[in-house]
């Protein structure tokens, strides 16, 4: 199954924030999306997730406009997963990841084990089985942030998008969310923010500015001093390591001339 | 294909036990307008209670002194089937707009519709709009209706938004509230600005068997298009965005929704008047109970805000020897404590 994106422009008023981006998921990989604030990253992952139509372009699932596929559909194929979802509900874990079977359910097909099943298996991909009846507002920032996943895993989803997953979460929490993601069967499109776990994480890492898609392919090929500089306004070196993976080395003393 | 899948849920222990639990609620509510019918000046058996509506339901043909079975049957049992049904529709409105707005304060009045009410009842009794052809009724339908519709415009304009509805709705209210304060203010006598602000605080007294039969089948319908719905107010915990990639149609389930709690609101505020605390607070006491999962809230909703309010006319019925007080009176001074007492249990509880 595919995830394209052709010709994408998506405005909010009267301002464009998606320009023309062409995009195609392969499966299996990991999919950074990286670029400073402001660059389109959340509004691409909802156009991507099929939440927002766009207003030019065609967003294709399985070659096949997203439109057409109605959301139900969209939402067994699509995990979405975005950047600040919070509740003051008094839900438990279980209850939250129990969302995730929305798309599956109606009158005529109830709740069932089957269903019970795939949210234990949910929460075990995630190491939450053992908080899964702890209440939604006792949980910390890295707890949440693994529900979440859990609950979009538990759409059965061949796609998994994740919106800056790892904010608000200690180093540790971050790569070891990081690495989760990295080992589930699924495939993977995330907006990061680190530009080192890109690295570390990605297979391949789509790079954007100012709504545009500049860049995409390898870590090694989209982390250079030139596009660090160019597109984020920071001096900074990469170092290659012997088995291909690159760390990105920031310098203080930040361009002068980043106004210009 | 679909024969075998209802057979399937049907024969399910969970529907059995699903069906056998909305029975015994059932049978608990009947029980409760029993009560409320033999309760009042003057104090009638439930046996008594029980027999007149055996009478008029099937001939059973019980001896049955006439004047009682005429409080009974014309006066206290529609009154009280009426407050059941307005404290169900209220509540279950209260619930679905607390879920999709994601406001706990929300209420069924947020959309301007007791405002709106207030300033058609008004428009019909001060300033005889309609020349006599407009019942109060009719005239504060016609109102809150109005004032649905000036709000929904408003917020549709504002941007969609939850926080637009929630703003709309206080600026609409607030609009029409002024509305109301004017004509009282330069028209009304003594007399009519008493009556309007009984009137406003709600008032059963004039109930009869016609509103039961507006009353009852709104509330049931509108039960059973929220229900309809359950799973995807569920899908809205985590916001509207959440709630699309869960495949849920968030606008459809909007429009149909809101204008559900609209309509079932603005039939009650008509009939009965604006009944304050029901529509926010039962659902409250719902969650408490059966946790946020719908599918359980808006039927206990229902249920609990039915209960409550056929009590709470009860009371305002013989509390004060002689004089019927407005139920929104009692609501309020009963419901508030014991809501208070549920949020400190609650507090111990975790």
């Amino acid at each position: 199954m595919t995830l394209e994106l052709c010709d994408i422009v998506w405005s909010a008023g009267f301002r464009k924030i998606i320009k023309n981006v062409s995009l195609r998921v392969k499966p299996g990989e990991f999919l950074g999306l990286i670029g400073p604030n402001g660059s389109g990253k959340t509004s691409l992952m909802s156009v991507l997730a099929g939440i927002r139509p766009p207003d030019q372009g065609r967003a294709m699932l399985a070659g096949q406009d997203m439109k057409k596929h109605g959301r139900r559909k969209l939402a067994r194929q699509i995990g979405f997963v975005e950047q600040q979802a919070d509740t003051t509900d008094r839900l438990t874990a279980r209850e939250a990841v129990a969302l995730g079977r929305t798309p599956y359910l109606s009158m005529l097909s109830p709740w069932s084990e089957r269903d019970d099943a795939i949210v234990e298996r949910a929460l075990g991909d995630v190491d939450m089985t053992h908080l899964a009846d702890r209440f939604w507002h006792t949980l910390s920032g890295g707890e949440k942030q693994r529900v979440h996943i859990a609950r979009a895993l538990a759409q059965e989803p061949k796609f998994l998008l994740l919106d800056e997953p790892t904010n608000h979460l200690d180093i540790r929490h971050q790569l070891g969310l990081l690495e989760l993601v990295r080992e589930l069967p699924v495939t993977v499109v995330a907006a990061l923010h680190d530009l080192n776990h890109a690295a570390m994480y990605c297979d391949r890492i789509a790079m954007m500015r100012d709504g545009e898609l500049v860049g995409i392919g390898s870590p090694a090929d989209i982390l250079t001093s030139e596009n660090l500089r160019d597109v984020f306004g920071v001096d900074a070196t990469i170092e290659h390591g012997p088995n291909g993976e690159c760390t990105v080395r920031y310098h203080t003393g930040m361009k002068k001339d980043r106004a210009a | 294909m679909i024969g075998p899948m209802i057979g399937n849920i049907i024969s399910s222990p969970v529907f059995i036990k699903r069906i056998s639990v909305a029975f015994a609620a059932l049978m608990l509510l009947a029980a409760v307008l029993a009560v409320a019918a033999s309760v009042g000046e003057t104090a009638i058996p439930v046996g008594t209670v029980i027999d007149t509506i055996a009478n008029h339901l099937w001939d059973a043909g019980h001896p049955v002194d006439a004047i009682d079975a005429g409080i009974i049957w014309n006066y206290r049992l529609s009154r009280a089937i009426v407050a059941a049904s307005c404290g169900a529709a209220l509540a279950v409105s209260g619930a679905v707009l607390q879920a999709l707005l994601r406001n706990s304060l929300a209420d069924p009045y947020l959309l301007g519709i007791s405002a709106g009410a207030s300033t058609g009842a008004v428009s019909i009794v001060i300033l005889g709009l309609g020349a006599g052809m407009l019942s109060l009724s009719l005239g504060a339908f016609i109102g809150a209706v109005a004032a649905f519709a000036f709000v929904t415009v408003l917020a549709l304009q504002a941007g969609r938004g939850t926080g637009a509805i929630i703003l709309a709705g206080i600026a609409g209210s607030q609009m029409f509230n002024a509305l109301t304060s004017f004509i009282v203010t330069k028209s009304a006598s003594a007399e009519q600005a008493r009556g309007i602000m009984f009137w406003l605080l709600g008032n059963l007294s004039g109930v009869r068997w016609p509103d039961v039969w507006l009353a009852l089948p709104v509330a049931i319908a509108g039960l059973v298009v929220c229900l309809w719905h359950a799973r995807a107010l569920d899908a809205f915990t985590f916001g509207r965005e959440s709630a699309a990639s869960l495949g849920v149609p968030v606008r459809r389930v909007y429009a149909v929704l809101i204008a559900a709690a609209a309509m079932m609101t603005a039939v009650m505020v008509s009939i009965v008047g604006a009944i304050g605390f029901v529509g926010l607070v039962i659902p409250h006491a719902a969650r408490f109970f059966v946790g946020t999962r719908h599918g359980l809230v808006l039927p206990l909703s229902a249920l609990i805000g039915a209960l409550f309010l056929v009590c709470a006319d009860v009371i305002s019925r013989v509390i004060v020897p002689g004089q019927v007080l407005p139920i929104g009176v009692i609501t309020a001074l009963v419901g508030a404590p014991a809501f208070a007492l549920i949020l400190c249990h609650g507090r111990i509880l975790r």
